[in-house]
């Protein structure tokens, strides 16, 4: 780790202020990301904005047909959240899947969907269910929230503060774990929500997380897992590495899509 | 069997101290004024090192020094050793290329230590290490052991003509070919034994400090033997003489093999600490264990397998390509040959065996022992081959051991080794009705159900433990015999310190080296210190790997106690004023035959120190004996374990759903801490099979060398273990002993790649069957069959 001067906010203000104008600065929310690629010498702000102690960011509240949840809220509270787990049972349950029990107890979701790990499983969530990033400047679609790989529509001074997601009819999210790294190889989240049929792909992709739109139109005309047998995605555009070609994971886009839709169906997803 | 004594399921003493985080490790050692070094590591596979500019590093904040390896060089210390000559089959010795503790002139592998920086703190000595500028000439690099010696591959060494070490062979080719041509079956396959990295718990480290005033040398590394560490630091790097240099082993956070070997590391902190006479420090972070320690396995083989008419095997040929990587570790010639070749009859009466093995030098980290060291290799070379030879025949793979089993002993094998007890078939059985194995065509079809395939595998290994009869490795060009040494002190009042030259790293020595001396003195497991790991402590010994602590230094025990035993009869029998002769030690008291004199254990021992009118001619005041224990033979624990795995065929994704292990170690101390060591072995042979991957590309870079990429067993990739026992004692050692801390890791690759080939229906898929391997197997089996149909 390099030197760096540590800044520790006191309120979304504060946080904003330093931002705006230190130099080479970096927010720090739960860290599971960038403290240990700045131990790896891979990252090295100049300096650092630490938003532990910023108040009000960690709430998760219902209202109408959307739950919002705040930037700090740690994966553990969304997947132990009975607010999230009634409204939104996938979205709970996605929460659970995230690395392990120390992450998910410091990691936020926030700093996850800023980062926009292209294997993250947040990023697939936001744009099956439609969720709107809230900062501290604006409100953006998921839609055009995410960019690429670790890439994302938001400004160098711009922090994400809570994001919201309409309650869909049903959804389901089906995650395909690398087995090393036990990030998604392929996560498919599925959302049924009153307008549309959303079907969101993460890891697969080799620019991030991705819609499907044939198997949107084929669930649209009948949601279950049957409307997407003998359907497949191109394997162009699709990640290779060690762990699976591209072929692999374009088939592994069809299976995962079918779990989730029946995960969707299922009252209660499994834990 | 008493509550705490051989047999007993006793916790394990040390335990607590390792679970509330009050353990010692080498890292948690500091001494006052210590520095730090970092080891600047080539990220090239194969370059040369044109030039070296230290001169900005040298001027950063905090730096001691700055040492190269040119520089390091003019120290004329020795290099770094592989103690066992192998020879070629020509008769000329193994190509051993030197191994500087820091590479002079180029780079060889990807984490080749080039040049070292001590500073007071290690953020300093990372940041002047950015600032060295090494000129490298990167040069083409050879990974891949099949195509090291072939033409157009780089020389990596100029010792090692075509790359290759040697090319050795054992056992009859005449009689094996002649054996082939008589066979009514041949089963042929070929496979790959993946690399690992080792990856135990604690990373390498080292600590040196040097004391100007005694001229003494003490080294804190985290070792499996630090006293052959000091022999070979000390006689062949030639860094200060034995009386002038300590090495202490405290708490080691395991090792499985990684931690015998001698490493540059600390033979360079070792060399620092005099030179700038400050303590100095290293600890490997995991990255950087990736690509310096010693990793495991990495065979390419083919392998045939003759039958008779009659299903009985008449014969073997084994032909391998090892790759040992970069550098020759010390005792890396050894494992794909005689801990590798020897045991390729498993458990079979197989009359004619030829086998041989090229080793290889490539552009990747070293190879070396890695839990099971060669056996594992073997085990999956027979246990595959007679699986699939079963299913070419349309045999039960069960009925077809059984008749080739090994069913009389002594069994003197055509490799060399004499398996001298066992009884095959007994753990077999035992395995088959534990496992329900008839109830598998059920379990199968309710898989169907599901959409799932289901498999099973058999692997009935055999293993060779005790390392090492020195008559016996002696002959087949071993630089040491691995005996190994003990020494009880008796305290005042009756307690007892036990010095053992074994090292413990996990296998719980504290507890069952007391097992043993408590049940012998009658005293409580408490009463008794295990000491270890210190060579200004205790005498001379061999260390820990190889299954050898309690077939070898147990036995050493017994002998320090049988020594302590007979003079302790002799001074009972002068506080008793009887004959020697009539002297029975029995639950701790001393009695004369047939009376109800007696002195008690605790009493005799305070009788020993305050020596009070002793017999000072016959008997000398003190109670303290050393003993040194040479096996005869090694020891051939062996067994069987089923394993049943259920395939998703939409993902590839392997689970194993059932496992069954029954094993013959002999004599056990302690069943729990036996099932342990199953447990941690079968973890890691499964991690081997399905998960494990050691990716160079075709540069030398070190693909998989995170844990972002590297794949670990963890407790939900396996199921609760079935684990049982049979046993036949060792006759080669006093208390039967034949070990166990690697059946787990020689049985479970091959009985869990036994079970995905049955359960897929072909024998083409190599380890790691990683869920994207087996769904690529899955599409070419349906593509070959839609061809077909």
């Amino acid at each position: 780790m390099y030197a760096f001067t540590y800044h520790r906010a006191t309120g979304l203000r504060h946080a904003a202020n330093l931002l705006e104008k230190l130099e080479d600065p970096k927010i720090l929310a739960g860290g599971q990301t960038l403290l240990p690629t700045m131990k790896q010498r891979l990252a090295s702000p100049t300096n650092l904005i630490d938003l532990d102690k910023v108040e009000g960011m960690s709430e998760i509240t219902a209202a109408g047909r959307s739950v919002t949840i705040g930037a700090l809220t740690r994966h553990n509270d969304v997947h132990k959240s009975p607010i999230v787990q009634q409204a939104i049972p996938a979205l709970a349950y996605l929460a659970g899947l995230i690395g392990d029990p120390a992450v998910r107890h410091r990691g936020t979701i926030g700093g996850s969907v800023a980062n926009n790990d292209p294997n993250a499983d947040y990023p697939a969530a936001c744009l099956a269910l439609g969720a709107t990033i809230v900062t501290n400047k604006r409100k953006i679609a998921a839609d055009e929230f995410f960019k690429g790989l670790f890439e994302t529509a938001l400004e160098p001074n711009e922090i994400i503060t809570k994001i919201t997601f309409p309650v869909p009819k049903k959804a389901g999210y089906y995650k395909f774990r690398n087995q090393a790294s036990r990030f998604a190889l392929v996560g498919v989240f599925v959302a049924k929500r009153p307008s549309e049929i959303r079907v969101a792909v993460t890891g697969a992709g080799s620019s991030g997380v991705f819609r499907v739109p044939s198997f949107e139109e084929a669930l649209k005309k009948r949601f279950s897992p049957k409307s997407l047998e003998g359907l497949t995605i191109p394997a162009d555009g699709m990640a290779s590495d060690i762990h699976g070609s591209a072929e692999y994971r374009a088939h592994l886009v069809n299976v995962c899509a079918r779990r989730a839709v029946a995960a969707a169906d299922e009252k209660t997803p499994a834990e | 069997m008493s509550a705490t004594g051989i047999g007993a399921a006793v916790r394990r003493k040390e335990d607590l101290r390792f679970i509330t985080g009050k353990g010692q490790y080498t890292d948690d050692v500091s001494r006052p004024g210590q520095a730090h070094i970092y080891f600047v590591r080539s990220p090239h596979a194969h370059a040369r090192i044109k030039r070296i500019d230290t001169k900005t590093a040298a001027g950063m904040p905090g730096v001691v020094g700055i040492v190269t390896g040119a520089e390091f060089a003019e120290s004329k210390l020795g290099n770094l050793i592989c103690g066992w000559t192998v020879l070629s089959k020509d008769g000329s010795p193994m190509k051993m290329a030197p191994h500087p503790a820091l590479a002079v002139g180029k780079a060889c592998h990807v984490g080749d230590p080039v040049a070292v920086v001590v500073a007071d703190t290690l953020a300093q000595a990372k940041d002047a290490a950015e600032k060295i500028n090494v000129d490298y000439e990167i040069l083409p690099a050879v990974v891949d052991p099949t195509k090291a010696a072939g033409k157009g591959a780089p020389l990596i060494h100029d010792a090692a003509p075509n790359n290759t070490i040697y090319n050795w062979h054992i056992g009859d080719h005449d009689a094996t070919a002649a054996a082939f041509r008589g066979a009514k079956h041949v089963t042929k396959l070929e496979f790959v034994n993946n690399r690992l990295v080792p990856n135990a718990m604690e990373p390498r480290a080292a600590l040196a400090e040097y004391d100007a005033g005694t001229q003494h040398l003490t080294l804190w590394n985290a070792t499996q033997n630090p006293h052959v560490a000091r022999l070979v630091i000390s006689a062949f790097v030639g860094i200060a003489p034995e009386n002038k240099l300590r090495v202490i082993a405290p708490d080691v956070g395991g090792g499985f093999g990684s931690k015998i070997f001698i490493y540059p590391e600390e033979v360079v902190c070792l060399w620092a600490a005099r030179q700038f006479n400050r303590p100095v420090k290293w600890t490997a972070e995991r990255s950087e264990s990736f690509i310096s320690d010693a990793h495991g396995r990495d065979h390419v083989t083919t392998a045939e397998l003759a039958l008779d008419a009659d299903h009985k095997i008449t014969g073997l040929k084994v032909k391998t390509v090892a790759n040992l990587g970069a550098y020759m570790s010390t005792f890396s010639s050894a494992v794909p040959t005689f801990l590798y070749a020897t045991l390729l009859s498993g458990q079979y009466a197989i009359p004619h065996i030829y086998a041989e093995v090229d080793a290889v030098y490539t552009n990747t980290v070293p190879v070396d022992a890695y839990r099971g060291a060669g056996r594992p290799e073997a085990t999956f070379v027979v246990e595959r081959l007679v699986e699939a030879a079963a299913r070419e025949l349309d045999l039960d793979p069960a009925d077809l051991r059984k008749k080739n089993f090994v069913k009389t002993f002594p069994y003197q094998t055509a490799v060399a080794s004499l398996y001298d007890a066992g009884d095959y078939n007994a753990s077999l059985q035992k395995a088959l009705q534990i496992h329900d194995y008839k109830g598998f065509g059920k379990r199968k079809r309710e898989s169907e159900k599901n959409g799932k395939i289901r498999g099973i595998g058999f692997a009935t290994y055999i293993e060779a433990c005790g390392v090492a009869p020195s008559s016996l490795v002696g002959q087949l060009g071993a630089g040491v015999g691995l005996w190994e040494s003990a020494e009880v002190r008796v305290n005042p009042t009756g307690s007892v310190e036990l010095l053992t030259g074994c090292h413990a790293h996990g296998q719980g020595h504290e507890t069952t080296f007391a097992q043993l001396v408590a049940e012998r003195l009658g005293i409580g497991i408490d009463q008794v210190n295990v000491v270890h790991g210190d060579t200004d402590k205790v005498q001379f010994g061999m260390g820990t790997y190889g299954s050898r602590s309690g077939a070898v230094g147990m036995s050493a025990i017994v002998k320090a106690l049988d020594k302590v035993e007979a003079k302790a009869k002799k001074i009972a029998a002068h506080l008793l004023e009887a004959a020697e002769g009539d002297i029975v030690f029995k639950d701790g008291k001393f009695t004369v035959a047939g009376t109800d004199r007696s002195v008690a254990w605790g009493e005799l021992a305070l009788a020993a120190y305050v020596a009070h009118k002793f017999p000072t001619g016959e008997i000398e005041p003190g109670l303290k004996e050393t003993a040194f224990y040479d096996p005869t033979n090694f020891t051939f624990p062996a067994g069987c374990h089923i394993c049943e795995v259920e395939i998703d065929p939409e993902t590839g994704v392997t689970s194993v759903v059932g496992w069954t292990a029954v094993d013959d170690f002999g004599t056990v101390i302690n069943p729990m801490i036996v099932e342990g060591q199953v447990h941690g072995g079968v973890a890691q042979g499964v991690g081997q099979a399905l998960l494990e991957h050691t990716v160079y590309n075709d540069s030398g870079q070190l693909v998989s060398g995170s844990y972002m990429d590297y794949a670990m067993p963890r407790a939900d990739n396996l199921p609760s273990l079935k684990v049982d026992m049979t046993v036949t004692k060792c006759p080669s050692n006093p208390l039967g002993i034949k070990g166990c801390g690697e059946a787990g890791a020689i049985a479970a690759p091959a009985a869990v790649m036994n079970a995905i080939t049955n359960a897929l229906g072909t024998e083409k898929i190599d380890m790691p069957a990683t869920p994207a391997a087996v769904w690529s197997t899955i599409q070419q089996l349906n593509k070959t069959r839609l061809a077909a149909e």
